[in-house]
């Protein structure tokens, strides 16, 4: 494809204009900001291809895929795995000056892409990085920007996005709809869309866009990259099991419960905040709103009430499994499977279930 | 030097509850509380106050009661403080609030060049982190979002040298001035005000900025006007229809307990089974 739409000019129309302005109705298309850093795509990011496809179906519309980054040849292969997860086309921008994340170029190329090409949505993942940018463009494109969101739909009255996000402190949700601007920018939580399955088959184009930066013109410079230490820190969104205790488990030491299931399963633990604020395990546990969002095949729930901040955070697991002293306690509302009753008990006894398990499948091979 | 802060106020979300029956927020006798991340921005500004001799010049836009955000950070140590409160900014989402805190630096700045902004990661009430980069934009200032650490400052080449939080790791980055930091919990440890400083703080005249003082001619900028986004429904979470399958024995002993519940899981759950991955040799220790 070489055709490039005219661009309308990105005017915000009145804002109670009822029919959406003409200009408006030239934005076409939804995107999705592939994040790739270090040699690497973050996950969120078919994440957003997976939702985005439905988007576009929705509004009989093309899905794209945008990609920045340096001129190596893996950013170019990972248009080919952005149009297995279910992209039409893929926009690719490479350029030294394009290497590290930087907010300023990141942005000039980004912004550019929107208005040569007018896109109605623009997607991005809400972590550091898309945070970080997605506030930068939408401001510069003067468009509405709704950040953090946990679902998506389109108003089939006016084809626009309905954007839903927890507010007041995860009590509540919100829908948020940007009226007479485009595009319609969202920031969505790694992990809240599932993964679509990637489709080796799926064809689809590639536009290249000339970037026209020069490294002497950019301020901010990039001195050095220090990389976590994974050894020691969690990676709970993207386990498959995880072990999680609360409050319940009321002393540090009864927390060696938990972290003995969860090394029989291979799982990782998780805990509710109360568990963090007392200083039993890190902060990087935290499984909720103000923590992680995760989605194992199984999360163990032992001695978590199942308040609405934590359930935002895990309700999408596959299978949720409960044990609770408390019959009535929220968290049997949305777990699967249920045990009442005490998970000083409860626990070692499933740790020694799983481990006859085990050894039966294993004397099995 | 000249440091300028953008705090908010907000309503202590710890507190605040929701109606059970009409899904309303009961805002009644909820406080108002400096957002817990503007401090952590605050104290890092006056930690490069107490090095480099540095103005610090606290910024709120928010009704009027919002001045008691401002005396919080002018005991803790600004020299001064500015409320943006005009009718025509409510309603204001971040497009719109980031054009009216970016006017009104630009004012500030006319009269004392400011060197660098802090604000918040995010906001407790809005929690988007969208306001700094936005204001960055505005202003066209070097943005530097999740700073972790502020490694040194170099005054005369106007250079600043952070660290950013960014996905896998930390970002070592080198910027010049002037600039916008968005700081991280956690950065810093915020003081505690002296007497002296909350008796000077309660006798401090603020500065009150409406909009003309602002110089914010256009109207459909700021406010609900100059908001694109617009909340159409605030709702409870779905509750599901499912209720957990209670697991029961005839014993109701833990250990049949746990037996039957395993049972269940492998035998309707394939992928469940298949995930059980031990990193242990199962060598009888664990159990
Ligand atoms: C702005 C905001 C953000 C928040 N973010 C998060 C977040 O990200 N993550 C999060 O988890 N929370 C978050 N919270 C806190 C949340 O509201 C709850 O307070 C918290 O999740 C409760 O943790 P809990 O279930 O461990 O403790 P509790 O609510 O105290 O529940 C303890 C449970 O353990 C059970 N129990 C007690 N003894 C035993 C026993 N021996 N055996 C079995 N069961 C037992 C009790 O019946 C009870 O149900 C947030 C709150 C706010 C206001
Ligand atoms: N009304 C306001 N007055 C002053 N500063 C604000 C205001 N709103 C947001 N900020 C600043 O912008 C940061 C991010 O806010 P938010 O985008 O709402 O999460 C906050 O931590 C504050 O530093």
């Amino acid at each position: 494809m070489t055709a490039t739409p005219q661009a309308p000019t990105p005017r915000p129309a009145g804002r109670r204009a009822q029919k959406l302005d003409e200009r408006l109705a030239g934005y076409k298309g939804v995107w999705v900001f592939v994040e790739y850093e270090r040699g690497q795509v973050h996950p969120v990011s078919w994440e957003l291809l997976g939702e985005g496809r439905k988007l576009a179906d929705a509004l009989k519309v093309e899905l794209a895929a945008v990609l920045l980054g340096p001129p190596d040849g893996a950013v170019r292969g990972f248009c080919d795995q952005a149009i297995h997860h279910g992209a039409d086309l893929c926009y690719l921008a490479c350029h030294p000056v394009l290497g590290d994340y930087r907010n300023a170029p990141y942005t000039t190329v980004l912004t550019d892409l929107v208005n040569r090409y007018c896109p109605e949505i623009l997607l991005l993942g809400a972590t550091t990085l898309g945070r970080d940018l997605a506030g930068s463009v939408a401001t510069t494109l003067k468009t509405g920007l709704t950040a953090d969101c946990t679902g998506l739909a389109i108003d089939p009255e006016n084809r626009g996005l309905a954007a839903t996000r927890p507010t007041f402190g995860g009590s509540l949700l919100c829908t948020i709809v940007t009226l007479n601007y485009r595009p319609q920018m969202a920031t969505i939580r790694p992990r809240v869309m599932a993964t679509p399955v990637a489709d080796a088959k799926r064809t689809g184009r590639v536009i290249e866009h000339a970037v026209a930066l020069i490294e002497d013109s950019i301020i901010t410079k990039v001195l050095e990259f220090i990389p976590d230490d994974h050894a020691a820190e969690a990676n709970l969104p993207f386990a498959d099991i995880i072990v999680s205790g609360g409050r319940g488990m009321k002393r540090q030491e009864n927390f060696r419960l938990i972290q003995d299931l969860a090394r029989v399963l291979g799982a990782e633990v998780g805990a509710s905040r109360p568990v963090i604020q007392a200083g039993w395990v890190g902060a990087d546990r935290q499984v909720g709103q103000s923590g992680k969002t995760v989605r194992p095949r199984l999360y163990i729930a032992a001695g978590i009430s199942g308040a609405v901040q934590h359930r935002v955070g895990m309700d999408k697991s596959d299978v949720i499994v409960a044990i609770n002293e408390d019959a009535n306690a929220p968290i049997f509302d949305f777990a699967h499977y249920g045990i009442v009753g005490n998970a000083m008990t409860i626990l070692p006894a499933l740790t020694q279930a799983f481990t006859e398990h085990l050894r039966a499948r294993k004397q099995a091979c | 030097m000249h440091i300028l802060v953008c705090i908010k106020q907000v309503p202590d979300s710890a507190q605040i509850r929701v109606h059970p029956v009409t899904n309303t927020i009961m805002r009644q006798g909820v406080p108002a509380i400096v957002n817990p991340y503007d401090l952590y921005a605050l104290e890092e500004a006056l930690r490069l106050k107490d090095r480099y001799r540095a103005r610090v010049t606290a910024l709120c836009m928010g009704p009027p009661q919002a001045e008691a955000a401002l005396r919080k950070a002018l005991a803790f140590g600004a020299d001064e403080a500015i409320l943006l409160t005009d009718r025509v900014f409510a309603g204001a989402d971040t497009l719109a609030t980031s054009y009216a805190l970016s006017a009104a630096i630009r004012q500030v700045h006319q009269d004392l060049p400011v060197d660098l902004v802090f604000a918040g990661k995010q906001t407790i009430d809005g929690d988007t982190a969208q306001v700094g980069p936005g204001i960055a934009a505005r202003l066209d200032m070097q943005l530097l979002t999740y700073v972790s650490k502020i490694v040194s400052l170099d005054l005369a080449a106007r250079e600043i040298v952070v660290h950013r939080r960014s996905e896998g790791g930390v970002q070592v980055l080198k910027t010049r001035m002037p600039a916008l930091i968005t700081v991280l919990e956690g950065i810093n440890e915020m003081r505690f005000a002296s007497l002296a400083d909350m008796f000077r703080a309660e006798r401090h005249r603020l500065t009150t900025w409406n909009k003309d003082d602002a110089h914010i001619e256009d109207v459909t900028k700021v406010g609900l006007k100059g908001s694109p986004t617009a909340v159409s429904k605030v709702f409870a979470p779905t509750p599901t229809n499912r209720r957990a399958e209670i697991i029961e024995t005839q014993s109701g002993q833990p250990v049949d307990l746990a037996a039957t519940l395993v049972a269940k899981l492998l035998a309707r759950h394939p992928d469940v089974a298949l995930a059980i991955n031990p990193s242990l040799e199962l060598d009888g220790r664990s159990s």
